[in-house]
């Protein structure tokens, strides 16, 4: 397939491109930050005369002018050199974000197929049962879904499962001095990932229901009825798989919004990941871990979504790519 | 001799469609009542927002403190309204000012030439590519905490929707025959922006600055939750329900947390149900789908 070849190194390139472009606006942003970097290099509690001062602002190349910083700092960027953390013992900021990745994903990717599943079994159920009471009951479920802000979900399924039902452990990924168990994070995993599906499911139940909708009007569900197929066979496979084009684009464009629902879960359960990471550094004005987490998601997110095309265009065979 | 019965223009009959929406109406029953409400609440509550009932720490709803009063004994009702002043300040200011961008950059995409919209649409996909919150996270760090820096935050994160939306319309507008005719009479850009530009966007504006009102507010309570918006002591109902990140108080003190959620809920449903409301009164094919 050339022409699939040629249009995802097309996407790759552009994506690229996009990410370079990121990289100098993230920079450029934070050097417009207040403050001097100086100023958090330097350890306090050393006194340092102005003339010193200059000499290690030299040093470290910042009296250069800022494109010329950039590009310094982009070649060492590539070799997978981002600085290090400002806080505590001053780790290396790509190993210390690339470590919280991993818990993060395995946060979304649960989130994401809970939500994948309840979103679809919920709107094929209130598209087949139109306007019945179960329609009616998970449409307000949806609505409640998508109108609440994470943090409020977050804390009312903390207070309901952990405080009154003492059904899940209060937060963190591992029951802290004990030996891992894959049922002691699943246990852990389990309440923030249904929490973090809930806007998701929201979103894809209400797709799916629509897109459900207007395929059970289409003929070929008619001749597929007419030529006496069961009901369960005409929805699930005649009905449901063209109803989920347009599912599969919702999935990938909304990424972003999970992870925006991720950083105030993982504040709320203490859950060792990228949001968690984020916020500590920016409470502690902790620049060069904020401008390497926020790379690191950007070029997470242009690969997601130029995944995301290449699935449209493998499902749907009408899609010409190129 | 009678003159012709004139037809109701588009406005009348925008008005007309949002009258006849029972959720538009249903918002806006809610919304008003909670306006005045948090207006006028120093004329009928005798607590103020930071003054401290030392009898009364950690008080559940009663008579004297009909929401409760938190750790250090302020009246939880005082801040839950004075909560919803700066809750409505920082959005109404942050729509503000993301109302001018927007318009000025999609305006400027749309009118002025190639080269102005390429370098422009090509930054607004480029603030798009993060992640909101992201990108929320690292302009927070950049301007520290307080009531300015928060409404700046979201200001700027939240034009560059407005600007591809109103960019799609005016390049629309550019080519009809009464915009032609303006630039061939030698019209500049300033009288096409405003003369022309504006008045044919302004449903598009007046529905953007009502979802975009519901949505600051939730971003200014999920920014001061994490300790990035207003700082205490100020109310605002991000920051009552950061309290809730104490386990006792998540635990034992419920209305502390509970009520600033529920307002805030509340006050989000509402002005979305007018939004959308207001929405499917200008443009009626946007129902349907």
């Amino acid at each position: 397939m050339p022409r699939t070849l040629r249009y995802t190194a097309r996407r790759l390139l552009a994506g690229a491109a996009m990410l370079l472009a990121l990289s100098a606006l993230v920079f450029l942003l934070l050097r417009a930050a207040p403050g001097d970097p100086v100023d958090a290099y330097v350890n306090p509690s050393v006194a340092m005369s102005p003339q010193d001062m200059a000499m290690l602002r030299e040093r470290l190349g910042l009296d250069r002018p800022l494109p010329v910083q950039y590009f310094a700092w982009l070649r060492q960027a590539v070799t997978g050199d981002l600085g290090f953390s400002l806080q505590g013992t001053g780790e290396a900021v790509l190993p210390l974000v690339l470590s919280r990745l991993g818990p993060t994903m395995l946060l979304m990717a649960s989130g994401l197929l809970l939500a994948i599943g309840l979103g679809i079994a919920g709107g094929v159920v209130g598209a087949v049962r139109r306007n019945g009471a179960a329609d009616l009951s998970l449409s307000v479920i949806a609505f409640l879904g998508i109108s609440s802000p994470a943090f409020l979900t977050a804390l009312l399924g903390l207070y309901l499962f952990s405080v009154r039902l003492r059904i899940a452990p209060s937060g963190g990924m591992l029951t802290a001095g004990a030996a891992f168990s894959l049922t002691d994070l699943l246990a852990h995993l389990a309440l923030p990932a249904l929490l973090l599906s809930i806007g998701h499911t929201a979103l894809i139940m209400r797709y799916t229901r629509a897109s459900m909708l207007e395929v059970l009007n289409q003929d070929y569900v008619r001749t597929a009825r007419a030529k006496g197929a069961r009901e369960f066979s005409v929805i699930a496979r005649h009905a449901l798989r063209n109803a989920l084009l347009p599912v599969v684009t919702l999935i990938g464009s909304t990424i972003g919004v999970a992870i925006g629902g991720a950083v105030f879960i993982e504040s709320v359960f203490n859950w060792p990941g990228m949001g968690l990471l984020m916020v500590t550094a920016v409470r502690a004005r902790d620049y060069p871990v904020i401008m390497g987490a926020a790379l690191i998601i950007g070029g997470f997110v242009i690969l997601l979504n130029l995944l995301t095309d290449l699935a449209y265009a493998v499902i749907d065979p009408r899609i010409k790519v190129g | 001799m009678a003159a012709p019965k004139r037809s109701a223009g588009p406005t009348r009959r925008a008005l007309q469609r949002f009258v006849r929406n029972r959720a538009a109406l249903a918002g806006l029953a809610l919304l008003v009542p909670l306006l005045l409400l948090v207006a006028s609440y120093p004329l009928w509550l005798s607590y103020g927002p930071n003054s401290v009932d030392l009898l009364a720490r950690n008080a559940p709803p009663g008579m004297r403190h009909l929401l409760g009063t938190d750790g250090v004994g302020r009246d939880v009702l005082a801040r839950l309204m004075q909560g919803g002043r700066t809750s409505l300040t920082v959005a109404s200011l942050s729509v503000s000012i993301s109302l001018a961008i927007g318009f000025l950059v999609g305006a400027l995409a749309a009118f002025g030439g190639r080269w102005s919209d390429a370098a422009s649409m090509r930054f607004v996909d480029l603030a798009m590519t993060l992640p909101p919150v992201i990108l929320l996270l690292v302009l927070a760090s950049i301007t520290g905490t307080g009531l300015w820096p928060t409404v700046w935050v979201i200001a700027l994160l939240s034009w560059p929707v407005l600007a591809r939306m109103v960019r799609a319309r005016l390049l629309e507008v550019r080519e009809r025959d009464f915009v032609v005719a303006a630039r061939g009479m030698g019209a500049g850009v300033f009288h096409l922006l405003f003369r022309h530009g504006l008045p044919n966007s302004v449903d598009i504006l007046v529905v953007y600055a009502t979802l975009q009102i519901a949505n600051a507010i939730l971003l200014e309570a999920g920014l001061s939750f994490l300790g990035l918006g207003i700082p205490p002591p100020e109310a605002s109902w991000g920051n009552m329900m950061n309290a809730a990140q104490s386990t006792v108080v998540l635990e034992h003190y419920v209305w502390l947390w509970m009520c600033p959620g529920a307002a805030l809920v509340l006050a989000v449903l509402a002005i979305n149900f007018v939004g959308d409301g207001l929405r499917d009164a200008f443009d009626p094919r946007s129902g349907l789908n």
